[in-house]
């Protein structure tokens, strides 16, 4: 939100206001009812809130249950572990997230063949279209018990089936791999439009007085990307108590002796939602949208200290 | 975006490149990387045209073992389920992309007038459900009860249709790239702000809305998540969410069978099951497979938009 633009026009109100007014309502209406309801909504953690009947009638008949909730919710282990998961898997997910794209990025951009490393760049890109469904049918072909390709393989070099969907000790690294391999695509494409954004004439300098490829990663694509990279990585922790639901909760196919490596806020929210347990849903969504929204401000207040361009207000 | 590079590349290029060997070792690696990213599709389509004993007797693999396209015999001749859940994926698909860009590029267009009296206030709709959000569980109480969308097709369109994030690259569209001289001139000859948006402004915007249109698009034919949420009654769900279904209770392909004169043991006994399961995960990935390499620009330009904004 910049300065207001020289006024032109009188303060008073105008038909094109009136007009412009309509054609904003649709919008308008769509932010009320979507966005805005349920932040007020928010006020259930604080109820002991029992639906039945009516949503608003419900809302303002059910008792106070004051900070019971969030008792409940922080007296249960299962709050600290998800909380545990939440940061700790976003924690990797960032630094890998921004690790291997750069590197690729810089290694694509290098290749002799700029045809060649387009195709790769398309087909690195596939992941990101595929929905979580499809992507959890496919990794069950791999990992199914019986019919699975991994415990084939395993089976062929003579060792035993491992119950994949059993043991939480693989589950980590999957996880992190699944993620990797989903956003590798996007990464590529934003740190790739930076690299071919840079002036060429920098490196035309450099060669001129003989720097190696390796100097001029290091002393110009890497400086002049790094903008960018602060600026993802911001953006990133600032949504560091949300995760991708759908790689949490269907890649491990909800199996619930994998709950202590693939619960979430998210996942745990929708399970207890579901288990009609709302009290303790409705805390866990609380303290989501509150920290989400303290991380989000703070990393937007740092990002207006280093380009206010980027900042988004 | 490789070849923008090459348009500049000049002489020297030639003299600044990696060595034969490391360009060999890069290729390798890239096509380790891209095989491992279109894997999905090889295991889809795998066992979707595998035949159904060579599954149950030897389990999945990368190649079929014995060729067959049963799945896809049953899908057309006792498949309603499917095809039923394919209608709904592109109805819901179609009018949601329709609902979305109208609806973002209106708040955008309003949102660009800089003489608007309530901008500021519109601004901060928009802006506020960027950073703080209700939650999961007020929302979907909202939307199941009180706006009453539960098992209706709205529960799967409505709640998508609009982001922030779209509002403001269309907004910073509006203002960068359409004159004002435009605007104002309609204006003079007596245009209403509803006819300029629609019969001027909106023809002229149509990379940004095709942008917009494919995120929506593409977001709307891969949800999951709002089925799994408001869709109980089974005639409404979509691909995803009859895979979604499927994964845990193949069976269900067998729901109607009684409407087309078989029983429903003897059709649960005789269908193809694994097989035909990835035959609508094909269903699925194959528009968005075949789509997508040719929309990457768009992509592409939505995507690195955000630097830029207004």
């Amino acid at each position: 939100m910049k300065k207001e633009e020289p006024k032109r026009r009188s303060a008073r109100w105008h038909k094109q206001d009136t007009e412009l007014t309509l054609l904003a309502l649709p919008t308008t209406v769509w932010y009320i009812l979507f966005c805005f309801l349920p932040m007020f909504g928010i006020i259930i953690a604080f109820k002991n809130f029992k639906i039945s009947g009516g949503f608003l009638s419900n809302v303002f008949n059910s008792p106070w249950a004051g900070w019971k909730n969030f008792e409940f919710l922080f007296k249960s282990n299962d709050a600290w572990v998800t909380i545990r998961n939440t940061l700790g898997y976003n924690l990797v997910f960032i630094l890998l997230g921004i690790l291997i794209p750069v590197t690729l990025a810089l290694m694509i951009g290098r290749l002799h063949n700029r045809r060649a490393g387009k195709v790769y760049q398309t087909m690195m890109f596939l992941p990101y279209f595929l929905s979580w469904v499809v992507v959890s049918a496919v990794i069950w072909a791999f990992l199914s018990f019986d019919k699975g390709i991994a415990n084939q393989m395993l089976n062929q070099m003579g060792a035993e089936s491992v119950n994949w969907y059993m043991e939480p000790k693989y589950w980590p690294y999957f996880l992190i791999f699944m993620n990797v391999w989903k956003g590798i695509g996007y990464g590529m494409v934003v740190y790739l439009a930076t690299i071919t954004g840079i002036d060429s004439t920098y490196y035309e300098a450099a060669v001129i007085d003989g720097a190696s490829i390796w100097q001029q990663t290091k002393y110009i694509t890497l400086p002049m990307m790094k903008l960018v990279i602060v600026m993802m990585f911001i953006l990133a922790v600032g949504r560091i108590f949300y995760t991708d639901f759908g790689l949490f909760y269907q890649v491990p196919r909800d199996s619930n002796s994998l709950f202590n490596v693939t619960t979430t806020l998210d996942v745990l929210v929708y399970k207890q939602l579901k288990t009609a347990t709302v009290g303790m849903a409705s805390a866990a969504a609380f303290v989501q949208s509150v920290m989400g929204c303290i991380t989000i401000l703070f990393a937007n207040w740092i990002v207006r200290r280093i380009d206010p361009e980027s900042a988004m207000m | 975006m490789a070849a923008a590079k090459s348009e500049t590349s000049s002489g020297l290029d030639r003299y600044n490149r990696i060595s034969t060997g490391m360009n060999l070792l890069f290729h390798l690696i890239f096509i380790l990387l891209a095989l491992v990213c279109i894997v999905p599709i090889v295991v889809i389509l795998s066992i979707s045209f595998s035949s159904e004993d060579s599954i149950r007797e030897t389990g999945y693999h990368l190649l079929p073992t014995m060729f067959s396209v049963e799945a896809y015999g049953f899908i057309l001749k006792q498949g309603t389920v499917i095809l039923r859940a394919f209608g709904v994926s592109v109805l819901v698909t179609v009018l949601g992309t329709v609902i979305g860009v109208l609806l973002t590029a209106s708040m955008g267009y309003v949102l660009a007038q800089p003489n608007y009296k309530l901008k500021n206030f519109l601004t901060w709709v928009v802006f506020i459900p960027m950073v703080f959000n209700g939650g999961l569980v007020s929302s979907y109480y909202i939307n199941a009860n009180l706006l009453g969308l539960k098992d209706t097709v709205w529960a799967l369109i409505l709640p998508l249709a609009v982001s922030s994030f779209n509002v403001i690259i269309c907004k910073t569209f509006f203002r960068t790239t359409i004159p004002d001289g435009i605007v104002e001139s309609a204006e003079i000859d007596g245009a209403s702000q509803l006819r300029i948006f629609f019969s001027i402004i909106m023809p002229i915007s149509l990379p940004v809305l095709a942008t917009i249109g494919l995120f929506l698009c593409f977001g709307y034919w891969n949800d999951w998540f709002q089925s799994m949420l408001y869709i109980n009654d089974q005639d409404l769900y979509s691909l995803q969410a009859l895979l979604n279904n499927l994964m845990s209770n193949v069976d269900a392909l067998a729901r109607n069978a009684s409407t087309m004169g078989i029983s429903y043991a003897s059709l649960v006994a005789t269908m193809p099951k694994e097989t035909a399961r990835m035959a609508v995960a094909i269903l699925i990935v194959v528009p968005v497979a075949f789509a997508y390499p040719f929309f990457q620009r768009y992509f592409i330009a939505g995507l690195t938009v955000g630097s830029i904004k207004g």
